[in-house]
């Protein structure tokens, strides 16, 4: 294999991780603070793919319709979460896991339907913004400027994610709630709104990669199962509701799957899934998170 | 003048099994009054129906003429009403310093006691302010998490057993600094099981026993009086 041969499936690897990180860590957070395992994540992401077309398409023939269109859809789903957490999520955190998952798969099945019966079943496309239509040639590499900027852009938020959690005072209530959320409740936090604007960021983190996807890959019905999957196995392998345990696993989930091809050209998920099965026997909690108690 | 604290007939229950039968108490700003009383008897729970983490089945709970029973323990920390848990339950992945930062932010309450306040009454914290909640030893614990309270100026205190647990010389210094709360003006609402740790501080005292008040009066009595102590912490 050649060098660059080599450089330009490392480049796919990372694209596909920075989309992973961008929805599992809001998969994680919510996890980690809430308690939740919120199954409905990539219905969010499915949901802002398809807002984002929606906008696009009301717009057209505006080149630039590409950007207010991730931002609404963003915001959409922002607005969706708010909507989900206050009138119902609230009520399962004192249940059992069961009827949480019972009640985000309902909400997968339903929301996916209701995007069914607006968008249909024919798969949608969205072309790159006009500014972002080239490519670079890095050694001898061509990347598309797209790429390239979803690159940065999923970085930024990876930097200003952990700067907010580790350096901020609504960061350090975060951290505090996801450790004992009845003792800073009884020092005086409105905990249930702490609880909200978790979810809310992580439904806007959904929908905006939902958004930012659409240049890259088709809309399609069964994208939200398909990336929740994905998602899953990111935080399984690095260690669910740890900050870096989630980067971590989404780069190598990228770099997995991307060099995968080279070795099962037809399975190349089937590598991913070897590896998240020997993380499940050899370290359970995985790479950076830690036991449950 | 009404008192600062009136708890009224309290009842209250984990499930079906009924662990209050009817605790009524008052306190008076400034005073230091103790909940003594063996294992079980209740104390925490009073204190945790005070502060709106259980829910009493019957009874209220008055503050500054207010029923606040019912009241999420967020509205009621930033009423005034500062909580100090007997397991401490400091945030063991934040630091010190993180720990009375958040909860100056989550009472809002500014006034007297700062970071540096706090700091002054417990020099020790002062040194290790960079380290994890999680890495204190049991009597650092128990100082953070006053500190930590102390951050939200309450102006009455729910302690609950600081002295649970830890070596006579800790025992010791932490009597001293309550000491120096209660002598700052602070209001103090103590649930003890030892007696020499109770009547240190208290005003006045009430004996729980099976969920009800067995005794009120000034500790002055049970000072006294000992065989009347023993009697009724007996059983
Ligand atoms: N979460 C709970 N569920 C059921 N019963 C409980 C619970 N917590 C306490 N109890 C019971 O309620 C009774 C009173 O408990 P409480 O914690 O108020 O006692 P206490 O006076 O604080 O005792 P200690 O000195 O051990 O702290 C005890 O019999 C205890 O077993
Ligand atoms: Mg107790």
């Amino acid at each position: 294999m050649e060098l660059q041969f080599i450089f330009s499936q490392f480049l796919s690897g990372l694209t596909t991780a920075i989309f992973l990180f961008l929805i599992a860590s809001g998969l994680s957070l919510v996890f980690g603070v809430l308690r939740v395992l919120n199954f409905a994540h990539g219905t969010f992401y499915m949901l802002g793919a398809y807002i984002a077309w929606q906008v696009v398409h009301w717009l057209s023939p505006s080149k630039e319709a590409f950007w207010p269109a991730a931002l609404l859809a963003a915001g959409a789903i922002a607005v969706l979460g708010l909507l989900v957490e206050r009138l119902m999520f609230r009520y399962l955190y004192d249940k059992e896991e069961l009827y949480q998952l019972l009640f985000t798969y309902a909400l997968v099945l339903i929301l996916g339907d209701a995007a069914k019966i607006v968008w249909g079943t024919e798969q949608l496309s969205v072309t790159r913004p006009p500014v972002l239509e080239g490519s670079l040639r890095v050694m001898g590499t061509l990347i598309p400027e797209y790429n390239l900027f979803v690159m940065i852009l999923g970085s930024a938020i990876a930097v200003g994610f952990w700067v907010i959690l580790t350096r901020t005072g609504v960061g350090r209530m975060i951290r505090a709630a996801a450790m004992d959320r009845e003792m800073l409740g009884a020092l005086g936090a409105n905990v249930g709104w702490l609880y909200t604007g978790v979810f809310v960021v992580s439904s806007f983190l959904a929908g905006l990669s939902g958004a930012l996807v659409t240049p890259i890959k088709a809309i399609v019905p069964g994208m939200d199962v398909e990336i929740i999957v994905e998602a899953f196995i990111v935080v399984v392998i690095g260690g669910l509701g740890s900050f870096w345990g989630t980067f971590l696993g989404a780069l190598i989930y990228g770099q997995v799957l991307s060099f995968g091809i080279l070795i099962f050209p037809r399975f190349s998920i089937f590598s991913v899934f070897a590896l998240m099965a020997v993380i499940l026997i050899v370290r359970p909690w995985g790479l950076l998170g830690r036991p449950l108690r | 003048m009404a008192a600062l604290l009136q708890v009224e007939n309290l009842h209250t229950a984990y499930g079906l099994s009924k662990v209050l039968f009817g605790i009524s108490a008052e306190i008076d700003a400034g005073e230091c009054v103790v909940l003594l009383g063996r294992n079980g008897v209740g104390k925490s729970t009073t204190i945790k129906s005070i502060m709106g983490l259980l829910t009493p089945a019957q009874g209220r709970v008055v503050w500054k003429g207010q029923d606040i029973t019912g009241w999420a323990p967020h509205r009621i920390a930033r009423a005034g009403i500062g909580f100090v848990p007997e397991d401490r339950r400091v945030f063991p992945e934040l630091s010190v310093w993180e720990n009375l930062d958040i909860a100056a932010r989550a009472a809002r309450r500014p006034g007297h006691w700062t970071m540096d306040a706090v700091y002054d009454l417990f020099p020790q914290l002062a040194s290790m302010r960079n380290r994890m909640g999680g890495y204190l030893s049991g009597g650092e614990q128990q100082m953070l998490t006053i500190a930590r309270t102390l951050m939200g100026n309450p102006e009455l205190l729910l302690l609950d057993e600081p002295s649970e647990g830890l070596a006579p010389l800790v025992v010791d210094m932490l009597l001293e600094k309550i000491g120096e709360l209660k002598r700052g003006g602070l209001t103090i609402l103590l649930a003890e099981q030892g007696l020499e740790f109770s009547l240190a501080l208290a005003d006045r005292v009430y004996v729980l026993e099976k969920g009800t008040v067995r005794h009120s009066g000034p500790s002055r009595e049970l000072r006294e009086d000992r065989a009347l102590a023993d009697r009724l912490l007996a059983l």
